[in-house]
């Protein structure tokens, strides 16, 4: 258990990076996790097709929440192809634990919702598959 | 003369994992020729569902912790070698469901009720199992939408020369099944979808003679759902699947409603959980799963092909024995175009008679309308006996059949 709540992890989750809303969001989008009832809000400020800020609210369990902040560490200044490239591995090694099947949705879905938030600008769906 | 060259099953070591077949019946060595209705199922799947429940039996997709891990990835595991096995593009196009018929009533149900409407037509054929023609009355009367039906002929063949009459733009579904339960018969099921992407209807695939026989790809035959049940395909009792193509499934509204379908539940609206659990309400059949992901490995291992062209060869070594049978009636096509289903009549002994007196030579067959009664009537028969085979089936079993209704003759001279 000491090698899975490593302490990046923790401090993630109870000091979350770029918490709160933003004022004039370019996109904002709501991701539910049935299983942890995670909940999280992200919004996303895009000029120039690069993410120049983001923010984000939510409640769940540890690995759901350190994901989504160091995820918010992870895409600001980054273009939006360069978001829209990211994977599922790149938020495990972020997260640096093995996730097991079910946590699986729990580290992902910060970056469920920013994917989904960056293709609704261009009024794509965003395809689960690719999250798994 | 076209010569087929396939990879010969070791029939005797397929046998060899079965351990059911391994037993006297009536002081018979069993010859079970009833795969049709449910097949044998090999040690390992047996093994994989015992090792479930006395080593990591939890719920999935709940808990957090180790079993129920190990319980949900190996369920999800069970759901990709599926999308495998025929074809599909993800493991979210598989939908588990109990059986071929839940799977076709959760169509009939989800996508029936929201996209059919007065004057719609859903074009089946006459040679469908009541589970792929029953629910589709069922919808029609509820929505107001009318059946048509694809005829057979006399050997028990679609008469697809009918099938530019048949389809319009009012045509929404087109439901057949890709192998008769009763004659055998392997539909052209790439033609038919051809005609009905013409006028735009979907097409639904009962697969469950099928897809335990022989290859099938669903991206290959460009259908949208395909049904099949675990049973048939030396998998457990319990566990069907439903494919659909993703952006059809996405569209639907959910059919059975509970916990795990659910994405966030309030005292008066709900919202749907991403596929496949959107249409996977309450518990599932976990162990069933597992074992019908084992029989897929199973199956895969030995060969569908190999599987196909041993049937065949069986078929072909049946109908020559059964026709030397002094007033034995066939039905079906030729062997070319059915696969390993011959049912028959002898003379003017009930069929039940006819599996009784079977049944005391060891030989197992089935015996009555098949749940095809449309189909009995236009064969005018009340009723059939029926003998199928499966990859553990060998010529030896035939020759018993052949002796059995030989014995069957004597007692109703």
């Amino acid at each position: 258990m000491d090698d899975f709540y490593q302490q990046n992890i923790l401090d993630h989750s109870k000091h979350p990076r770029n918490s709160g809303r933003l004022g004039q969001p370019t996109v904002s989008r709501e991701e539910l996790n049935p299983l942890c009832g995670d909940k999280l809000h992200v919004d996303l400020l895009i000029e120039d097709e690069v993410v120049t800020d983001v923010r984000f609210t939510g409640r769940g369990c540890a690995i759901s929440q350190a994901a989504a902040s160091m995820l918010t560490e992870e895409i600001k200044g980054k273009s939006v192809a360069e978001v829209r490239a990211i994977g599922k591995d790149a938020v495990l090694e972020l997260l640096g634990i093995p996730v097991g099947y079910t946590r699986l949705k729990c580290a992902l879905l910060g970056l469920k919702a920013i994917k989904a938030g960056v293709y609704g600008l261009t009024d794509e769906e965003l395809d689960d598959d690719e999250l798994s | 003369m076209t010569q087929t060259i396939a990879p010969q099953l070791d029939i005797e070591r397929i046998r060899a994992d079965f351990p059911i077949l391994q037993q006297q019946v009536n002081g018979y060595p069993l010859a079970y020729l009833d795969s049709t209705a449910s097949s044998q199922k090999p040690a390992v799947v047996i093994e994989a569902m015992d090792r479930y429940y006395r080593r990591y039996n939890a719920n999935v997709h709940r808990g957090v912790y180790q079993l129920s891990e190990q319980a949900t990835e190996a369920m999800e595991q069970a759901r990709s070698k599926v999308a495998r096995f025929i074809g599909a593009k993800s493991a979210r196009e598989i939908i588990f469901t109990r059986n071929t018929t839940e799977s076709i009533n959760l169509v009939a149900n989800a996508w029936g009720r929201s996209n059919l409407k007065h004057g719609d037509r859903i074009l089946v054929t006459e040679m469908e199992h009541h589970s792929n023609l029953v629910p589709w009355q069922i919808i029609a009367d509820a929505t107001g939408a009318e059946l048509d039906f694809m005829p057979i002929d006399g050997s028990g063949r679609l008469a697809l020369d009918e099938l530019p009459r048949l389809l319009s733009e009012q045509t929404k579904l087109v439901a057949v099944t890709q192998m008769s339960n009763v004659l055998g018969t392997i539909n052209p099921v790439k033609a038919i979808t051809v005609e009905a992407k013409k006028v735009g209807a979907l097409v639904l695939v009962d697969g469950a003679q099928s897809v335990p026989h022989f290859a099938v790809d669903v991206r290959d035959l460009d259908i949208d759902f395909l049904a099949f049940s675990g049973h048939k395909m030396c998998g457990p009792t319990g566990i069907g699947v439903l494919w659909g193509r993703k952006e059809i499934l996405q569209a639907m509204p959910p059919f059975l409603a509970g916990g795990s379908m659910i994405r966030q539940v309030g005292l008066r609206r709900s919202t749907w959980n991403d596929l496949p659990h959107k249409f996977e309400a309450g518990t599932p059949a976990i162990a069933e799963a597992i074992g019908l992901g084992c029989a897929v490995d199973y199956l895969s291992a030995v060969g569908m092909d190999a599987i196909h062209a041993a049937e065949q060869q069986l078929t072909t070594y049946a109908l020559e024995q059964l026709a030397g049978i002094d007033g034995l009636t066939l039905y079906g096509p030729p062997v070319a175009e059915r696969g390993g289903v011959i049912s028959f009549n002898l003379d003017d002994v009930h069929p039940h008679d006819v599996a009784a007196v079977l049944d005391r030579h060891g030989v197992a067959v089935r015996a009555g309308h098949h749940c095809c009664q449309p189909l009995m009537e236009i064969f005018n028969a009340p009723a059939t006996a029926r003998a199928s085979f499966y990859l553990y089936t060998t010529q030896a079993e035939i020759d018993q059949l052949v002796s059995g209704l030989e014995k069957c003759k004597e007692i109703f001279r």
